[in-house]
């Protein structure tokens, strides 16, 4: 092939790339209740669901650095400490609903949290912050759950207008839909009257949750207004959702309020493998619990006198698992057996530790970013960035004339290619991220500078061709050691920075990549078109 | 158009004269700086609270510096420093971070005004750093701009030589120093955004350096009989309407990021906009300057080395 040709299709898959990645932030945008954006449009999500995301200090939200204090555990504990740590504060922002979550471990003792979009920072904080709580709970027998169920429905009946968020009667606006009714034989004057029953799919004391009430029933147990709803001395909980299946039904249980026992009482938890006969074989894992003495008699006490029912295992008011107790437990171990694979029990084991946390958290560094100093600094980013632009733009084309116009065409290709490569390497836009490309279109400048300086000085002695021909060649030299130094700078911020330094980085890398891009091949693909079988004798530089 | 058609400018003839300037902006800097404790930090680097809140209306008047003083100082908050941001009437409260200092302050002031503060969005930005986070990341901001340096010194060794290397880094530390210099009288406090802003600095100071770097290579093996001092001062004409060119676009987009960009974007432009010009100065006076001083103490030393085998 051809270098040309190379190059020409080289030039159309970046401006291919360029628009398809860049398009939904023109095209379709969808906007939450805030008015912020919150997503893309149907029609455009089958070509992309990607779409720029803008960094916490330019949409508002919360980052949390979280210090896990390791220095009163043994090394070996060290990262089981740090897992469980994790795990609890993973636990509590899943309940809290906020959109794209991200909580990342960093280094040995360092958690950082961030919630975009976040409006309600006290409670997030109150959340996070507080001590992770374990508790075994017994779960309510059939019986007791049929009552109780009966009665919250009642109670619903009665006040089922204070919850409009529910889908249930949304979509019914007041009347039930035909296939609602039919399915449970619900009688059309009376609709209402079986709401819990109706969500948590209840039957013979059993209930589970469908995923497409998922969401509404934590509202509603959440809701302050729907306290006292439930009989006193219960409490409906729902089982942790499977990261792996979300779309699965969820378990809801009804437990007995008044925790047996807390974690506290635990002094270890360790996944093991069969050896005994009765767990079901040598390759077994089950996960074996100890207690410590007062806990012991406790423990002795609740599995003696409900043998056969179930005890949940509660972390944070949600249930990880409810094993059917066996057998009076004497001596203080117990063990967790059922069908597990290794993961499930070392995750079990990190959510009995979490109850006791051994190492204590403390919040290092909190950032917060309100909506409006958000959208103030978009504002001001954008507003500096297009007026710098727009002189930049101007200068060339009075220093450089037709030259500089072509280079003005490769800033802004190389500007729109930043932010459509930050778009599919689903990067975030920070305000000093703004900074980068800023200064990366200043490496775009010098570049076409450069090039345009060194093909003047070639013009005094040599035809227009051969000095455009010379000049990018020479200049591309020094485009490559000072483009490679500046990579150096950004792999280093990457390496060695935080946030919005990382940030800042991975523009400017970006950047520079493009702006290379642009200078050498664009700018030369279409110096080349101009005196391509032409003699010309003068150039517009 | 040119702005110099053919410049012939004898740059390097002064160039001991700006070794002094240099060295005594920089010293007389780090004098005032140790003198007064220091460099200052903000909450980036040296821990505590810095809180941001939107102007708060009371029975239809702005609440004032004053008055959010008093209500602080009668809660047990008389250390916290509060002042007025210019043009939006957002206060700003800075503390010593103690264990959510910022929380309860806010707490506070909900209280007090709870009818004007009942949601959140009266809290424009809120940083807290505890003090051993503060340090760390000082201690990777360290990092970050000597390792940087490492790696520009062994590109430019590999790719030019091992002495150059050595001075373009050296230029490059010159750079950072006058502008902390700069930010020091200034009353500015250093933190992640002027982090940015400085090594950013050193990646564009680095380019007017290898420039200039790469046509003195050029012209090296071009004109082979010329004088040092010539050659260099050749080097840096040709470069010459580039150089000024790319400082006059940078300064450019760096007035609209000043004038336009709001307080954030401020501390970042300022910083580079001294780093600039301070860049732009060194590649010149200074790195080239000793790069002159290097080829002509090596070539006296090849001389004297061929005289004495005779």
């Amino acid at each position: 092939m051809r270098r040309s040709t190379i190059r020409t299709i080289s030039i159309v898959l970046f401006v291919i790339i360029t628009l398809f990645y860049l398009s939904p932030l023109f095209l379709a945008k969808e906007y939450d209740e805030y008015g912020d954006i919150s997503g893309i449009k149907k029609p455009i999500k089958f070509w992309t669901s990607k779409m720029l995301k803008l960094g916490l200090d330019l949409r508002g939200g919360m980052e949390i650095n979280l210090y896990v204090d390791l220095s009163e555990l043994p090394r070996n504990d060290h990262d089981s400490a740090v897992k469980a740590a994790v795990e609890v504060i993973q636990n509590r922002i899943d309940q809290f609903g906020v959109a794209e979550p991200m909580i990342q471990r960093v280094g040995d003792n360092k958690i950082v949290v961030q919630l975009p979009g976040l409006r309600d920072f006290q409670r997030a904080k109150d959340l996070i912050g507080k001590t992770a709580l374990l508790e075994f709970k017994l779960v309510a027998t059939p019986e007791q759950t049929s009552t109780v169920i009966n009665q919250v429905d009642s109670w619903l009946a009665q006040n089922y207008q204070k919850f409009p968020y529910l889908n249930v009667l949304d979509y019914t606006s007041g009347q039930p839909e035909n296939a609602f009714e039919d399915s449970l034989g619900i009688d059309q004057t009376a609709w209402y009257n079986d709401i819990l029953s109706y969500l948590t799919n209840a039957q013979s004391g059993r209930m589970s949750v469908s995923y497409e009430y998922k969401q509404d029933l934590r509202r509603l147990l959440n809701d302050p207004l729907f306290e006292g709803a439930v009989p006193p001395g219960y409490q409906l909980l729902l089982e942790k959702e499977n990261s792996m299946a979300p779309r699965e039904d969820v378990p809801v249980y009804l437990l007995i309020a008044n925790a047996e026992l807390t974690g506290t009482y635990l002094t270890n938890a360790e996944t093991r493998f069969g050896g005994k006969g009765d767990f079901g074989g040598q390759n077994k894992s089950y996960v074996n619990l100890r207690f410590n003495r007062e806990g012991s008699r406790i423990f002795e006490r609740i599995t003696g006198q409900n043998i056969r029912r179930n005890l949940a295992i509660v972390l944070d008011d949600v249930v990880y698992m409810a094993p059917t107790i066996q057998d009076r437990i004497r001596g203080g171990e117990a063990q967790i057996t059922g069908n597990f694979t290794l993961q499930e029990c070392n995750d079990l084991v990190i959510v009995l530790k979490a109850g006791n946390l051994p190492a204590p958290v403390s919040i290092g560094e909190e950032r917060i970013v309100g909506p409006s100093l958000g959208s103030d600094s978009i504002n001001n980013g954008m507003k500096a960035g297009i007026i710098g632009l727009v002189l930049v733009m101007i200068c060339l084309v009075l220093y450089y004339k037709l030259a500089g116009m072509i280079a003005n065409l490769a800033l802004c290709m190389n500007t729109a290619f930043v932010l459509a490569a930050l778009t599919f390497f689903e990067a975030t836009l920070t305000l000093p991220g703004i900074a980068g490309l800023i200064l990366t279109l200043g490496f775009a400048v010098d570049a076409n500078v450069l090039i345009f300086e060194r093909i003047k000085e070639e013009m005094k002695s040599k035809t227009i061709k051969n000095a455009i021909e010379t000049g990018y060649a020479r200049a591309l030299v020094t485009i490559v050691d000072s483009n490679l130094t500046s990579l150096i700078v950004a792999i280093v911020l990457y390496q060695f920075g935080s946030g919005s330094v990382r940030g800042f980085a991975v523009t400017l890398f970006i950047g520079l990549v493009a702006s290379f891009f642009t200078a050498i091949v664009v700018t030369k693909a279409i110096f080349d078109k101009m005196v391509a079988g032409k003699n010309i004798e003068k150039l517009s530089i | 158009m040119n702005i110099f058609p053919n410049p012939n400018f004898d740059f390097m003839n002064k160039r001991i004269a700006f070794y002094f300037v240099s060295a005594i902006i920089i010293f007389v800097g780090l004098v005032a700086i140790i003198a007064s404790g220091g460099l200052k930090y903000n909450v980036d680097f040296e821990g505590g609270l810095s809180l941001e809140l939107a102007p708060i209306t009371v029975a239809g008047n702005s609440l004032t510096v004053t008055q959010i003083r008093e209500t602080l100082n009668k809660n047990g908050f008389s250390d916290a420093e509060i002042q007025e941001l210019p043009n939006s009437h957002s206060f700003l409260i800075k503390a010593k971070s103690e264990g959510g200092i910022g929380d309860n302050i806010i707490r506070t002031l909900k209280e007090e005004y709870p009818d004007h503060t009942a949601t959140d969005t009266f809290i424009r930005a809120q940083d807290e750093v505890g003090p051993r986070a503060g340090a760390d990341l000082r201690a990777k901001a360290v990092n970050a701009v000597l390792i940087s340096l490492l790696f520009i010194l062994i590109y430019i060794w590999v790719r030019f030589r091992f002495t150059w290397g050595f001075i373009a880094a050296f230029g490059l530390f010159h750079d950072v120093m006058i502008t902390l210099v700069v930010l020091h009288f200034m009353k500015m406090e250093i933190g992640m955004t002027i982090l940015a802003a400085l090594l950013t600095v050193v990646g564009y100071s680095i380019n007017n350096t290898i420039v200039i770097f790469d046509r003195i290579r050029e012209n090296m093996k071009l004109y082979r009989k010329e004088d040092d001092n010539q050659l260099v001062n050749r080097s840096i004409n040709d470069t010459l309407n580039r150089t000024v060119m790319m400082t006059l676009t940078t300064l450019l987009v760096n007035l609209s990021l000043l004038t336009f960009g709001g307080p954030v974007i401020f501390d970042f432009a300022f910083t580079f906009m001294v780093g600039v010009i301070a860049g732009t100065y060194s590649s010149i006076w200074v790195v080239t300057g000793i790069v002159l001083d290097t080829i002509m103490a090596l070539k006296k030393k090849k001389a004297i080395a061929v005289k004495s085998k005779k």
